[in-house]
């Protein structure tokens, strides 16, 4: 502020002095605080280049003393021209330019009261003053220093005093307008008749002269810039979409249809057509060529594709040429086979892999006797052997005496009914040890226990025996179950079995019996029945279980007797038939389905003992009408009887008896070891005698279909093939099994296999899988072989069947017409019987040697008719032979 | 009449014939062994595949006629042979 009011004073006294308009010139001895320059004043740096190029070097050349430099106007543009934007006083190059005199005033400004060390005077007023007023400017810094040192002495409040001017207001003058002549007024108009005169245009070109037009042009503005800025974009092209619609009317539908049927002639049409010419030259013309068509469609099948009925027989021929029973496995026992011989086998119905064997002594009659005491003490066993296990038997069964033959009841095999040596029927319940023939089928030996796998395989007693004198008198060769599609009642009429259980067994034995026996509870009458049944209920519960015999058939046990007893009394003579084996029809009956609510459940009730009791015996039944109740019978003696098992009523005596068998044939030597029916055909029976074997058909009375020769060995057992209709096997008494093929050979076996050293004794066939066929053949050693049937035996062509019976329907004729020719024969015989009777009274007087002679001639002609219809039976003989092969 | 008939007999009496059909040019049929349903069937379907058959032959060769046709299938051969205004079918099972 001190330092404002003398620069105030200063200013305000150097204007009064010089009653300057504008200007108000600072001393460059004034104090340094002096914030803007005024416009004259350009406040410059100067390098030491340009200083020393101008010769105003800063303390050399212009000092405090002598600030003043006065520079040529050229000398600075020059300096500019040279070094451009780099010279220092380029910032005033245009007032430079400008500069009407031609030195310019630069001022050594050594307080920096500009800003900078150098300011140069702009114009050349400024100038003159300020190198005028320095004289001035010397005695007013006398005055001030003076008023300073008095000021500083009494300082003293400001007194108010008028406004004094300082020229200010000339300032203010000078800025404000103020009209210096009054305004002039114009008005410009056009002239009237210039007002809708008529208006020429005409054409001119824009670039005609600069005034026509104002341009815009555009310019580089360097104050603003714009920033390019890059984008990606992308332009994609579509057509032009529209949507439409229609519907179409929904016209009301209607149910329409049409009937058509074709046209016809009325029968006076045909007529006519028929009776044209016309008609008759195109049937004429036309006759030949179709029995042209016709013949040769018959002569020979075009369309027969050769390739495809050549190769069925021979597929897969490759490798597979062994036809040889290969041996599977076998079986024997150390402790139980020893010395003994298998009478039987069969093959567990449900486990595969399962077979039982039953094991019989082997001696003879007398032997048995001798060594009865012995035999006593050891029991006879039935061997379960699994495939498992070769070396142990899963299962024994023990039974009274040997048995001689066995079967698993069909819809139960848990149950097994054997005939033993004395006759007696002996039943055996293994359902307790089921789960360990099951088990062992997988042949997993580690599931398990090892302790269970003990040497000696569980023993499971007979749980029912028939009485001894109820049953047969003699060993009992063959026992078979009754199929559970029917039932027999006590006169041996079938009837329907709704339990659809088997529970009817039936016997024979060679002492003239065939038995039918029933499992179930004896029905007495109904008022006995609760006695009975409360009786049994008191008997079974204190009687204990010994042996650990399941009670399923405690009612039958030492009381059970056969309901039917069929005898075989012989035709023609008197004495019966020994029976050794039968066979009995396959009946099958159609039932509805029954619901499984129907069935009595099977496993629980039989713990009780009382499942089979609880069966409806066969008083409700209705009675089946096409059930065959016929059966063949192989004797003793080589027959086979063909009988009826119903029972008659002698009216006489109100006994049941049964009928004389209708057919007996005596055609094998022997004993008859076999009789089994073709799995494949209801009526075809396989009997093998000791020495041949022949094919049966049912209902051909005159002899078997088909006979064998007589073989070198005995015949020991003979089976079907299961899966091929001509094959059968028959064991002999070498140890080996003949394969027969009725296709291939009927003369001889097609195939000879060794088996073992001893008589076979039995021969079962089952098949595992359709990859797999096994056959069990058991020895007399008491050796179990399991032999697989190889594929040729097993796989059956596709016509084998029609083939074999086609087969058995030619030797069927051939026996008929053999018996047509033989009864033919015979009455040709009669006859010349009878005219050889007539011609002799005619001629009596012939002497006795005449007589004789012509005898002899007559017996000579006789016998050369004789040999020739015998030569022509022959050659028709061996001409069906050939065409048998 | 009787020649006819006795034409057709000797036809019927070959092996394997199941049936005879005569049937005139617009597939009507006029006398049949067979039963009416199976004929009328027959006497149409044969007679358009019949005007095929003969319409092929001669289109791939114009001097060419058809003579005979025989259709045979699974179960049997149907003999035809056509004529200007007739046509007779007989059915053959050739296996037999």
């Amino acid at each position: 502020m001190s330092s404002k009011r003398p620069k105030n004073r200063a200013s305000n006294k150097a204007k009064e002095k010089d009653k300057k308009d504008d200007t108000d010139f600072p001393s460059p001895d004034e104090s340094a605080t002096e914030s803007a320059p005024p416009d004259y004043i350009f406040p410059l740096v100067l390098t030491s280049a340009t200083q020393e190029l101008f010769g105003c070097r800063a303390d050399e050349d212009v000092t405090g003393e002598n600030p003043y430099k006065l520079l040529k106007k050229e000398d600075i543009i020059q300096d500019m021209k040279t070094r451009a934007a780099v010279s220092d006083f380029s910032p005033v190059k245009h007032t430079v330019l400008e500069y009407p005199e031609d030195e310019l005033l630069l001022v050594f400004d050594r307080d920096f009261t500009y800003g900078q060390s150098f300011y140069l005077v702009l114009t050349a007023e400024a100038k003159e003053n300020i190198l005028k007023p320095s004289v001035l400017q010397g005695e007013d810094v006398e005055v001030m220093e003076q008023e300073e040192e008095e000021e500083e002495i009494m300082p003293k409040t400001p007194e108010s005093h008028p406004w004094i001017s300082l020229g200010s207001e000339q300032e203010i003058e000078k800025e404000s307008f103020t009209d210096s002549r009054p305004k002039l007024r114009y008005k410009i108009s056009r002239l009237l008749r210039d007002f809708g005169a008529p208006v020429r245009f005409s054409d001119r070109s824009a670039l005609d002269g600069k005034e026509g037009f104002v341009e815009c042009p555009s310019y580089q503005d360097k104050s603003f810039s714009i920033r390019e800025l890059q984008r990606h974009t992308s332009v994609q092209a579509t057509s032009n979409i529209k949507h439409s619609s229609t519907q179409t009317l929904w016209k009301c539908p209607k149910n329409m249809c049409t009937q058509y049927e074709p046209r016809e002639f009325s029968a006076d049409e045909k007529e006519n057509h028929l009776q044209s010419e016309n008609l008759k030259n195109f049937i004429q013309s036309v006759v030949i060529r179709f029995e042209m068509a016709l013949q040769q469609n018959h002569i020979m099948n075009v369309f027969c594709d050769d390739w495809v009925a050549l190769c069925e027989d021979e597929s897969a021929l490759t490798g597979k040429t062994e036809t040889q029973l290969k041996e599977y496995q076998s079986f024997t026992d150390l402790h139980y086979s020893r010395e003994k011989t298998i009478s039987h086998l069969q093959w567990h119905p449900t486990i595969s892999g399962v077979i039982a064997v039953a094991m019989t002594e082997r001696m003879s009659f007398e032997e048995r006797i001798d060594n009865s005491t012995k035999l006593m003490l050891n029991p006879s066993y039935i061997l379960f052997w699994s495939f498992s296990d070769p070396i142990n038997p899963q299962l024994k069964l023990e039974s009274p005496e040997d048995v001689l033959s066995f079967q698993f009841c069909p819809s139960d095999p848990n149950i097994i009914a054997g005939g033993c040596l004395n006759g007696q029927v002996v039943l055996w319940d293994i359902s307790a040890h089921v789960e360990r023939l099951q088990g062992t089928r997988s042949g997993d030996k580690n599931t398990i226990n090892t302790l269970d796998k003990s040497n000696d395989p569980p023993v499971v007693r007979y749980c029912a025996v028939s009485g001894i004198e109820n049953g047969h008198r003699s060993p009992i060769t063959d026992i078979q179950w009754l199929p559970e599609t029917f039932e027999v009642s006590r006169l041996g009429s079938p009837e329907e079995n709704t339990s659809q259980i088997s529970a009817q067994i039936v016997t024979c034995a060679p002492d003239c019996c065939v038995m039918f026996w029933d499992l179930r509870a004896p029905h007495v009458t109904t008022q006995s029945l609760t006695e009975t049944k409360n009786k049994k209920k008191t008997e079974e519960m204190p009687l204990e279980n010994p042996h650990g015999v399941p009670n399923t058939f405690k009612h039958l046990n030492l009381t059970w007797k056969p309901f039917i007893r069929v005898s075989l009394p012989k035709i023609g003579t008197s004495g019966e038939y020994s029976p050794l084996k039968f066979s009995l029809r396959d009946n099958t009956v159609d039932y509805p389905i029954v619901s499984t609510a129907d069935k009595p459940p099977p496993n629980s009730e039989r713990e009780d003992g009382s499942g089979f009791g609880q069966l409806p015996s066969g008083k409700e039944q209705k009675p089946l009408e096409h059930i065959s109740t016929k059966l063949y019978v192989g004797t003793e003696d080589g027959e086979l009887v063909y009988t009826d098992w119903k029972m008659e009523k002698d009216n006489d005596s109100g006994r049941l008896y049964s009928a004389k068998p209708s057919h007996r044939f005596i055609l094998h030597d022997t004993l008859v070891n076999t009789v089994s029916r073709s799995p494949f055909f209801r009526d075809i029976i396989l009997t093998v005698g000791s020495w041949s074997f022949a094919i049966w058909k049912e209902g051909v009375m005159n002899g078997p279909i088909v006979m064998s020769s007589c073989s070198q060995k005995m015949y020991t057992a003979g089976q079907w093939s299961l899966s091929r209709p001509a094959v059968f096997f028959i064991g002999k008494e070498d140890g080996s099994i003949e394969v027969w093929d009725l296709l291939e050979k009927t003369h001889e076996p097609s195939q000879t296999q060794n088996i073992s050293i001893t008589p076979i004794t039995c021969i079962k066939a089952r098949s595992i899988s359709s990859k797999q066929h096994l056959l069990a053949v058991s020895d007399g050693l008491g050796i179990l072989h399991i032999l697989e049937i190889p594929w040729t035996l097993r796989r059956s062509s596709s016509n084998e069947r029609k083939n074999v019976w086609m087969y058995f329907e030619k030797e069927e004729e051939r026996l008929l017409y053999f018996h047509q020719r033989k009864l033919q024969h015979e009455k040709e015989k009669e006859m010349e019987a009878e005219e050889l009777r007539k011609m002799e009274p005619v001629l009596p007087q012939k002497q006795d040697e005449e007589l004789q002679a012509d005898a002899l001639k007559e017996y000579e002609q006789y016998l050369s008719l004789e040999t020739i219809t015998l030569k022509d039976t022959n050659l028709l003989m061996g001409t069906d032979d050939a065409s048998d092969l | 009449m009787a020649k006819v008939e006795e034409t057709l007999k000797r036809i019927q009496s070959q092996k394997g014939v199941q049936g005879i059909i005569i049937v005139n040019a617009e597939g009507i049929p006029i006398k049949s062994t067979l039963d009416n349903s199976s004929t009328v069937q027959y006497a149409a379907h044969i007679q358009q595949l019949l005007m095929k058959a003969r319409s092929m032959v001669r289109e791939v060769d114009p001097q060419n006629d058809l003579t005979f046709l025989r259709v045979r299938s699974k179960k049997n051969e149907i003999m035809i042979a056509p004529d200007k205004d007739y046509f007779l079918i007989v059915i053959q099972n050739p296996t037999e």
